[in-house]
């Protein structure tokens, strides 16, 4: 009976394209949809194809540039053995790691304050933090880069891992305060009966129940540090501080030859974790993605 | 009191590097700060500079041309995007995660990945157009004024489409299937079902959606700055990279300053135009708040 039904179910739960015919569907949904992909992915195939291409099949102009004849590992073995590559995707990891980490802490502990122990003017506090969240980096950048030098911070991975905290705190406070509403609060009021302190609730109550926002909310700090791109290229100088999409930029890039190949290896390897990460968690930064803009 | 302590470490550092450097750029847009000088108050000397430059003038309008023409256009392959997804498919998760990829890769790389697709010499589009015999020469993409800015606005558009798209879609899902049942056996056509309920029901999160989409690319700096640097002719500088390359390689922090304290007005009133007109919208339908 219920084996039955269920497709039915399902059918009507994604609208009611399973009335319309199959070569109707061909054209309406899958050759634009096709096209679509097509178009979203071509530019990291292209990538991946030049990376691997010998440099005289990238310069001329015969043959077939879709495909590769002769791949070659020289790009990457360039990349990274002849430049500051594996720095700069260590100080990318570093920077990420230690600033997503950090966010998480305050935004747990803001979150919680704001949605659980209300104190006076928290409302406010949480407008604030929206708010906050709408500061784009661009019209920040250059008063930031004067209190990052008064700091004595500047040229440091620790300007990078204080600053990227500024547009991720607001996100994850935001995106944590909407899974802690959805936390029965009777089970804190228990704990507090039974004697357990602020810090043991949150601990041991709210935060195994909050894993799930916890992941998207760190899943999705750590792609926007690893993608940051305009504070990095302000507070830093020094080749061994660099970041991954600054060291690809400033420093792959180099005369008015370019050599496409290791730039190509350069921006595929620099977009590789980021994407890995991403594949294992997309159910998580879907939810905080969608999350955060439905509130 | 203790929840002053828990929202301690957050807004220490929320004041000192967010709230603090915001007025503190506004004080520098008022002042003739150059880096490693701490600046004397002008007054409006800068502002009123910077409304007689006419590159600023010129940065104005190629970002308002940049975020119009690209928000339309994302905005419409993103419904369109959308709708497909929420079609019944197989693999559907599968789609929904490939479909987001170009959103997570860093921009400055992907970005990379159009520069070398826009190359005047090597272009995999010119090549593709000339074999197909399209073309005779190769197209300089980002060596024209008028190609240039449409380039970057494909590139940019090629980015924030997953954005809005899995938003849209996000919100489509919410839309009872029984609304599209009881109109199409009242007769309504695949256009007016779109029309009469997707869209009415999708507003709210569209509101959002687009709000945000429009901040994001009126203040975007990273595509532009690895793309074409501004060029050529300076026909694709944003406030954003204008402000960057006359307060960092310039030097000078009050101008830059100012020309990015100029964009606020503009973010304030995209945000405020979408807040009012959701408002407006939640009376209209009858809601206390």
């Amino acid at each position: 009976m219920n084996t039955a039904v269920r497709p039915r179910i399902r059918a009507s739960a994604e609208g009611m394209g399973y009335l319309a015919s199959t070569p109707r569907r061909l054209v309406t949904l899958w050759l634009p949809l096709s096209i679509f992909l097509i178009v979203l992915l071509f530019p990291f195939y292209w990538m991946a194809m030049t990376a691997i291409k010998p440099d005289a099949e990238l310069l001329s102009r015969d043959g077939n540039p879709f495909w590769v004849a002769n791949p070659t590992l020289a790009h990457i073995k360039h990349l990274l053995i002849d430049t500051a590559y594996p720095d700069w995707l260590w100080n990318t990891v570093l920077v990420s790691v230690s600033a997503t980490f950090a966010s998480l802490v305050c935004s747990v502990l803001a979150a919680y304050a704001i949605e659980r122990l209300r104190f006076s003017g928290s409302r406010y506090v949480g407008i604030g933090i929206f708010l906050a969240y709408l500061v784009p980096p661009s019209i920040l950048f250059i008063p930031l880069a004067a209190v990052v030098f008064k700091l004595g911070l500047f040229d440091s991975r620790l300007a990078l891992i204080l600053t990227y905290p500024t547009f991720l705190i607001p996100f994850c406070t935001w995106l944590l305060m909407g899974y802690f509403r959805s936390i029965p609060f009777e089970l804190e009021e228990c704990a507090l009966i039974d004697g357990a302190t602020r810090m043991q609730i949150l601990w041991r109550i709210v935060l195994p129940l909050a894993v799930p926002g916890l992941i998207s909310a760190g899943i999705f700090a750590f792609t926007l540090s690893w993608n940051e791109f305009i504070y990095a290229l302000t507070f830093v100088s020094s080749s061994e501080v660099k970041t991954v999409p600054i060291g690809v930029v400033t420093e792959l890039v180099e005369g008015d030859v370019y050599h496409w190949g290791p730039l190509m290896a350069g921006a595929l390897l620099g977009s590789l974790p980021v994407a890995i990460l991403y594949s294992f968690f997309v159910e998580y930064y879907v939810s905080g993605l969608t999350g955060a803009v439905k509130e | 009191m203790l929840g002053a302590l828990f929202m301690l470490p957050a807004a220490l550092l929320l004041l000192m590097l967010l709230a603090y450097p915001l007025g503190l750029g506004t004080w520098l847009g008022f002042t003739d700060a150059k880096i490693g000088r701490p600046g004397q108050w002008i007054g409006l000397d800068n502002f009123s500079f910077i409304i007689g430059d006419s590159l600023v003038r010129l940065a104005l309008f190629n970002t308002l041309f940049y975020t119009i023409v690209a928000s339309i256009i994302k905005f419409a392959l993103g419904l369109w995007l959308a709708v497909l997804l929420n079609e019944h498919l197989p693999f559907k998760s599968f789609f929904r995660a490939i479909v987001l990829l170009p959103f997570i890769v860093p921009t400055a790389l992907s970005a990379i990945a159009f520069w070398w697709i826009y190359d005047a010499q090597f272009s995999i589009i010119s090549w593709a157009l000339v074999k197909l015999g399209w073309i005779d020469t190769y197209i300089d993409f980002l060596g024209d004024p008028w190609l240039a800015r449409a380039s970057v606005i494909a590139a940019n558009i090629w980015r924030g489409v997953p954005f809005v798209a899995i938003c849209l879609l996000a919100g489509l899902q919410t839309i009872p299937p029984s609304l599209y049942e009881a109109a199409a056996l009242d007769g309504a056509s695949g256009w007016q079902r779109f029309r009469r309920i997707t869209l009415p029901l999708l507003t709210p999160i569209i509101a959002v959606v687009m709000t945000f989409s429009v901040l994001f690319t009126f203040t975007d700096f990273q595509l532009i700055y690895v793309l074409t640097r501004g060029g050529p002719l300076n026909a694709t500088h944003l406030m954003a990279t204008l402000s960057f390359q006359r307060a960092i390689p310039g030097g000078n922090l009050g101008e830059g300053a100012a020309i990015a304290t100029a964009m606020v007005p503009f973010l304030l009133a995209t945000v405020l135009l979408s807040y009012f007109g959701l408002q407006r919208r939640a009376w209209q339908q009858g809601a206390d708040r």
